[in-house]
């Protein structure tokens, strides 16, 4: 019997999670496989590349391993395999990407790269089998920062984005300076719900004249100067206070900025996407916004906010649907930037 | 040794890149600088003057390389090659990372937390050093440049 089923393997190693994922048609998961380094990193205060991609190296195998077994699928089963070929961390990013092309090569699949921003994105079409384009995503996480106008499957324009740090850096960053640990999301948030939130009047994360863009870095010093002071007045730092105020100002510029974003281009489906997309103060914060205003809300449950090969499977199969195919040069792009911007272009600035 | 040492006060993130791109016009290629200074110091805002300075296109786009470890920007006067090593357990990584191709590479290295690779940093390298001035203003900061690797 014939089908027009598509089904994908799914591989992602960008950053500190090596994942495997079977997916048929962009929205189905059929198995979803994480095999998180986070405790090894939380040893360093974050992930440290070296040790990242030897342990991608010892994950790989046994998790895609699983993810086809628990899958049902076989080789002659799949249709193709889809693989994050960046942005992340170089050597990471290359296990995933070697063990991709072998494997394909091997069992005779076509190949399709697939952009890690790409992915969170479409997690959303997961999340709500229903979703189409266009809708604005905003993604957020420890490497990125992108207010995106999903203007069809894979097509993007980046309305924003962040001139300094991302909005996840900036949580482990304040994280770290708080004494909070790593995963520094996760620790803000939960630090935070103790706090009080107007406790201080820390800048948003905004520029003048900077349309959709964020700036972390302002509002990070502005931070780390509260500390310094406190800590030079001999006072025990009020951290709660501090996480609950940063967090504040964060999800502030993180909400104006989408639903202002809604506003002017007239689009009533919101998402938001990344690590960063986890954190409960925003959910809340969007939830209601969008609920006040009868905005479309999508907010993808955080597994599939967090990195994981589920989204690079449904990335991968609106490509796939496109032609898009890739060779065996198919190579790690630690900078790989994302669709098209106004002001600029991307043509020639990779190497 | 304070020979060549050169000393700037900043009083505001507009200022750090002016003084970077500044510093930037005498770039030659090979050049290594080590930025130091703890969080918030002003190390990536130094890095988008410099790229500026050097005629970069879009120097707006030199954000954090935290996340990626290096980040490579084209199309200037120079190559400009920025790193975060904070996230570095040892040289051996470093190395790992291919890091001497840029070290010995004909553009410009901006290192963030360098010290901890000090031992491969050439001796050519020249320190940027930031320090907070909270007395005298909580933007203030004072920037020496100075011959010679972190200590």
């Amino acid at each position: 019997m014939m089908s027009n089923d598509v089904t994908l393997l799914a591989i992602e190693s960008s950053c500190d999670e090596t994942a495997a994922a079977v997916v048929r048609n962009g929205r189905e998961v059929l198995s979803d496989i994480i095999s998180s380094q986070i405790d090894i990193h939380t040893l360093y205060g974050g992930v440290v590349p070296e040790i990242a991609s030897r342990k991608h190296v010892e994950a790989v195998v046994p998790c895609v391993e699983q993810a086809l077994r628990e899958a049902g699928v076989t080789l002659s089963g799949l249709d193709g395999v889809a693989v994050t070929c960046g942005p992340g961390l170089v050597g990471a990013l290359l296990v995933g990407v070697s063990f991709a092309k072998a494997f394909a090569y091997s069992a005779g699949l076509p190949l399709v790269g697939v952009h890690h921003i790409d992915g969170h994105i479409s997690a959303c079409y997961i999340e709500e089998p229903s979703l189409e384009p266009p809708f604005l995503c905003l993604v957020a996480s420890g490497g990125h920062s992108h207010l995106v106008r999903v203007a069809d499957y894979g097509v993007y324009e980046i309305l924003g984005q962040t001139r300094d740090d991302a909005a996840g850096e900036a949580f482990d960053k304040v994280a770290r300076a708080l004494g909070l640990g790593y995963p520094g999301g996760p620790a803000v948030d939960r630090a935070a719900r103790e706090g009080n939130d107007t406790a201080y009047a820390f800048p948003q994360a905004k520029i003048s004249e900077g349309g959709y863009d964020f700036s972390f870095s302002g509002l990070k010093s502005a931070v780390l100067n509260e500390l310094n002071r406190q800590r030079m007045a001999g006072e025990e730092p009020r951290v709660s206070d501090i996480a609950a105020s940063f967090q504040r100002a964060v999800v502030e510029v993180l909400t104006e900025h989408l639903l202002a974003a809604a506003e002017e281009t007239g689009i009533r489906t919101l998402a938001i996407a990344g690590g960063v997309a986890s954190n409960s103060c925003l959910r809340e914060r969007l939830e209601t916004a969008c609920a006040e205003r009868g905005l479309t809300f999508i907010r993808p449950r955080p597994v599939l906010c967090t990195d994981n090969a589920a989204m690079i499977g449904a990335a991968g199969y609106y490509a796939y649907l496109r032609g898009v195919r890739s060779d065996l040069a198919l190579n790690a792009e630690p900078n790989l930037s994302l669709g098209t911007r106004e002001r600029r272009y991307h043509a020639g600035k990779q190497t | 040794m304070n020979d060549g040492e050169r000393i700037w006060e900043s009083g505001s993130v507009e200022e750090t890149r002016r003084i970077a791109g500044e510093i930037a016009q005498d770039a030659q290629p090979g050049d290594v600088y080590a930025l130091t200074g703890e969080l918030g110091a002003g190390k990536t805002a130094f890095a988008g003057g410099f790229a500026a300075g050097l005629h970069v296109p879009y120097p707006e786009d030199v954000v954090s390389p935290t996340y990626t470890i290096l980040q490579i920007h084209e199309g200037g006067r120079l190559p400009l090659y920025h790193f975060d090593v904070y996230r570095l357990t040892d040289p051996e990584e470093a190395d790992a990372i291919g890091i001497d191709e840029y070290l010995f590479g004909d553009g410009v290295c901006l290192i963030e937390w360098a010290s901890r690779i000090r031992e491969l940093l050439p001796p050519r390298t020249r320190e940027v050093i930031f320090e907070r001035r909270p007395e005298r203003g909580e933007d203030c900061r004072r920037i020496t440049l100075r011959q010679g690797g972190p200590a």
